[in-house]
């Protein structure tokens, strides 16, 4: 079974990064600009793994974790929060947020790939 | 995608971030400002930031972090965004900007004056933080407290658990006499139930470790949290088995009856023992997602490594300490007896092999969980157009867009062109037939004329972008200008949102540079001067855009002193661009400022003192199609006017005849045309004329015998003149056999199909299909002047 994984970020050049390191991988990729559309894209292709950006208009990483959880109460999908801070203070607000787990970038296929093993069998 | 495709994704929306960048900061200038700004101006950075990162660009990541550590502070409402420290971020995104584009050209070495603009925003950032990377990568054991009593070993319950095997289920825990077992409520950090740890192992039984491995006990303690946050313990274990042997030993002892069960409480606590080499951080790397979410306890087994030290969090545990299990209960039976009960008790509930890799029982993978998800998922469905709603209620959802390839807009652009010469083509093939006005055909005709012009204008407003990014770069220019002279400067823009297509804006960019420098350099006064004369001493610039009559106006005006006119005078017949003592208007004496040789070091100062005079303003403007005139009222300022072409796809020309031929000589060029019986035409001798235009001597060429089609007329009496100007004023009389009218024309490249014809510039077809050329005026301007004897040099044409 192919593993779906969507990707939230507002900056298109992550974006692009993301679908093509998660293309090669062999993952099937879903993309949402911000936390708004991701929680639709949630509700829509029902993802193994979601990794989302904190900093984004509409709806922030945190905004987003949180309505999901809410949404989702009984599905926890696994929820990889993507970071240039790898301050404490921050992954604590993800994981007081929801957040399964993070990914401080610059990530590089290795890195994104092994986030994703340890939180779903891929 | 490659990478470098990726690399022009990011420099493309630098572009796009960089402009809402500098839209940010200049709605921050306002007091009313929505604090909405302030996030966006950070997001702005923050994306180029984890964008560069992503490249490695290193110097682009620094000082992006200094710049959003700086906007963190005014976030976070630390750092009042003052006027000053507008003017530190305003540097700071143009140095920003500037940072990309070197780093897009693969210049990335840094600029003269970064070392006082990193000194103010670091100084505005405050002190660093305490190093996050230091806390990030402690060992986790180090972050958990100690938790109290406990031995390294599980006690018999849990060997029950893990001995009951995958055939009889968690459904036969109770059974087992678990129920006995304490009822812990596990928090974060509640110690580890008793049952877990206080019974003394027996040694012998233990493998040795091999040598230079270390045996790890872990103590593991899910909180519902962790399930909630969607981490799953099998994967967890999982990723230990990796690092060497694993043995999980479930332990039920907190698992009620059946009837009792609480779905989302975490009733299974795991006792595990690993065996490997990898130092102890990797071990804790393991548990870095859920550190927090459950109790953990992660000791050596044996004290002779130094990590053991490290890792232990409880008290000191010997080798006799260890678990009593034989090898049979070995790594494979760890997984699958791992079912993370709190979070989904249907897979705890249903035996799982104990190998299978994709664990049923784990969260993420169970069919029924995604059922139930499902489901959840249909409501979430139908509520979405309601947030839809409610998300555009709260900002106006930008228009969507796609990026298409330039080549193709121009084939397009390039196809509507044949279009709309094929329907001239038939409509004059049609009109020569005679057909009464309400035949069908003509009617017809009417309609595809109506809609290939539609077409036309469609295609067109694909090329065509707002002025804005353009715009907003002057106000780095009127920003750097007014430091540069000590002036105060106020930019303001009309009209951003006009549109004019892409390549007049981008040729537009240095023309309209030079114009706001030159606004802010000479247009305004000093700020003393301004205030002795009644003015306020913070000066304005208004630079604006409008379509005017299928043309687009672009205005650059000052409220300074306007042009001195007695000193360009003066200036002008000095440098013998005017004959002394001419007789000039006021408007005459303005344009004077656009000849070339006007502007010298004596009139320039540092500033816009580049060698470049209004002069090149000109020639610029005049090469897109466009002109240029000034507006002056002394004591109120001085306004510069740019119209231009709408496209570079058509022109609007006059269709003249020359031996025979149809050419096109574009419109902005004609300065008049005048009936050789009206003006007055003077021989030089071998040949040459000159005609006395405006008082001016202009060298006269016949279009027909320059271009070669037959030699020049003796007579004039059945020509026409038709008087060019172009840049710097210099200008040239053509002869010409008749003026047929005057449209819009399609421009066709000759170079791209033929080869470069001198004195002319392109070519087009005309409605009757009939193929004419496009004359260069520069080029027959030149050419004219070339012919000039040298008392009639151009300079002496005012």
């Amino acid at each position: 079974m192919t593993l779906r994984v969507l990707a939230i970020d507002d900056s298109r050049t992550i974006r692009s990064l993301l679908d093509a390191a998660l293309s090669d991988a062999g993952f099937e990729v879903h993309l949402a600009e911000d936390g708004r559309q991701g929680l639709d894209r949630l509700a829509e292709t029902d993802p193994h793994v979601v990794i989302t950006d904190i900093n984004m208009p509409v709806l922030d990483g945190f905004g987003f974790i949180e309505a999901a959880r809410r949404d989702h109460p009984d599905r926890p999908v696994p929820i990889l929060v993507l970071t240039t801070e790898s301050s404490p203070a921050l992954k604590d607000r993800a994981r007081r947020a929801g957040a399964t787990g993070w990914i401080v970038k610059p990530f590089d296929e290795a890195r994104l790939i092994g986030a994703i093993e340890r939180v779903a069998v891929v | 995608m490659s990478g470098t495709d990726l690399r022009e994704v990011f420099f493309q929306e630098c572009e796009d971030l960089l402009e809402a960048l500098q839209d940010g900061l200049r709605q921050m200038d306002t007091p009313d400002h929505d604090p909405e700004t302030v996030h966006a101006v950070f997001r702005a950075v923050h994306s180029i930031k984890g964008g560069a990162g992503a490249f490695g660009l290193d110097a682009l990541v620094d000082f992006a972090h200094r710049f959003e550590t700086a906007m963190d502070r005014v976030r976070a409402g630390d750092l009042a965004a003052d006027p000053e420290v507008m003017h530190v971020f305003h540097r700071a995104g143009d140095h920003l900007a500037d940072l990309v584009v070197l780093t897009r050209t693969g210049k990335q070495a840094g600029r003269a004056g970064d070392a006082r603009l990193l000194a103010e925003i670091d100084a505005l950032a405050g002190p660093p933080e305490e190093s996050a990377e230091g806390l990030d990568f402690q060992p986790l054991a180090l972050d958990l407290g100690p938790l109290p009593g406990l031995p390294a070993s599980p006690e018999g319950a849990a060997d029950t658990g893990l001995d009951a095997g995958p055939d009889t289920g968690p459904d036969t825990g109770p059974d087992a006499g678990l129920d006995a077992g304490p009822r812990t409520a596990l928090g974060a950090a509640s110690p580890l139930p008793d049952s877990l740890t206080d019974t003394p192992a027996d040694p012998p039984t233990d493998p040795p470790a091999p040598p230079g491995a270390t045996r790890w006990r872990i103590a593991f303690a899910p909180t519902a949290a962790l399930y909630t946050a969607g981490n799953d313990p099998a994967l967890l274990f999982r990723a230990l088995e990796r690092l060497g042997p694993l043995r999980v030993e479930a332990d039920a002892t907190a698992l009620p009856p059946l009837a009792a069960l609480d779905p989302m409480a975490p009733c299974l606590h795991w006792r595990l023992e690993l065996t490997t080499d990898a130092p102890a951080d990797e071990i804790a790397a393991v548990f870095e997602f859920v550190e927090g979410l459950c109790g953990l306890e992660i000791t050596a087994d044996s004290a002779e490594t130094d990590a053991a030290t490290d890792m232990a969090a409880g008290p000191e545990h010997g080798p006799e300490h260890g678990p009593e299990h034989g090898p049979e209960h070995g790594p494979e039976h760890g997984g699958g007896e791992a079912a993370p009960a709190g979070a989904d008790p249907r897979g705890a509930l249903s035996p799982a092999p104990a190998t299978a890799p994709a664990d049923p029982a784990s969260p993420g993978n169970s069919p029924a969980n995604n059922t139930a998800h499902n489901t959840a998922g249909s409501e979430d469905a139908a509520r979405a157009p309601r947030s839809s709603a409610a998300a555009s209620d709260a900002a106006p959802a930008p228009q969507p867009t796609i990026r298409v390839n330039l080549d193709r807009v121009d084939r397009l652009i390039n196809l509507v062109g044949e279009l709309v010469i094929k329907e001239a083509m038939l409509s004059q093939s049609i009109a020569r037939l005679g057909l009464p006005p309400e035949s069908g055909m003509t009617t017809g005709l009417d309609g595809l004329k109506q809609l290939a012009g539609e077409i036309q204008e469609g295609v067109m407003a694909i090329r065509a972008q707002p002025v804005k990014s353009m715009f907003q770069r002057m106000f780095r220019i009127v920003r750097e200008a007014a430091e540069a002279t000590g002036k105060q400067v106020r930019l303001e823009v009309q009209g951003d949102q006009t549109e004019v297509d892409k390549t007049v804006i981008e040729r537009l960019v240095d023309p309209l540079t030079h114009m706001i420098r030159n606004a802010v350099d000479h247009g305004l006064e000093d700020p003393d001067t301004r205030l002795a004369a009644g003015k306020p001493a913070q000066g304005r610039v208004v630079l604006s855009a409008a379509h005017r009559s299928g043309r687009v106006m672009i205005e650059v005006s000052d409220d300074g002193a306007g042009v001195n006119r007695d000193k360009v005078r003066a200036l002008a017949e000095t440098r013998g661009l005017i004959p002394p003592g001419a007789d000039l208007s006021a408007s005459e004496i303005d344009n004077l400022l656009f000849l070339p040789g006007f502007s010298s070091k004596d009139t320039v100062s540092a500033l816009s003192g580049r060698g470049v005079g209004l002069d090149v303003v000109k020639s610029e403007i005049h090469a897109l199609g466009g002109r240029v005139t000034i507006a002056s009222t002394p004591g109120a300022g001085t306004t510069f006017s740019v119209s231009l072409p709408l496209t570079l796809a058509v022109l609007e020309g006059m269709v003249v005849e020359v031996a025979g031929q149809t050419m096109v000589i574009p419109i902005t060029a004609i300065q008049e045309t005048l009936q050789p019986g009206t003006a007055t035409v003077h021989p030089l001798g071998s040949g040459e004329r000159v005609l006395i235009s405006r008082g001016a001597p202009v060298p006269l060429i016949d279009l027909g015998a320059t271009l070669g089609y037959r030699a020049a007329p003796a007579a004039l009496d059945d020509h026409v003149l038709v008087v060019l100007q172009v840049d710097a004023g210099r200008r040239c009389a053509v002869v010409v056999d008749r003026i047929h009218d005057q449209r819009q024309v399609v421009i066709k490249s000759l170079e791209s199909n033929y080869g470069r014809v001198e004195g002319v510039a392109a070519a087009t077809i005309l409605g009757d299909g009939r193929i004419a050329l496009i004359i260069d005026p520069d080029e027959i301007v030149a050419r004219g002047g070339g012919r000039l004897p040298g008392d009639l040099s151009l300079a002496a044409m005012g």
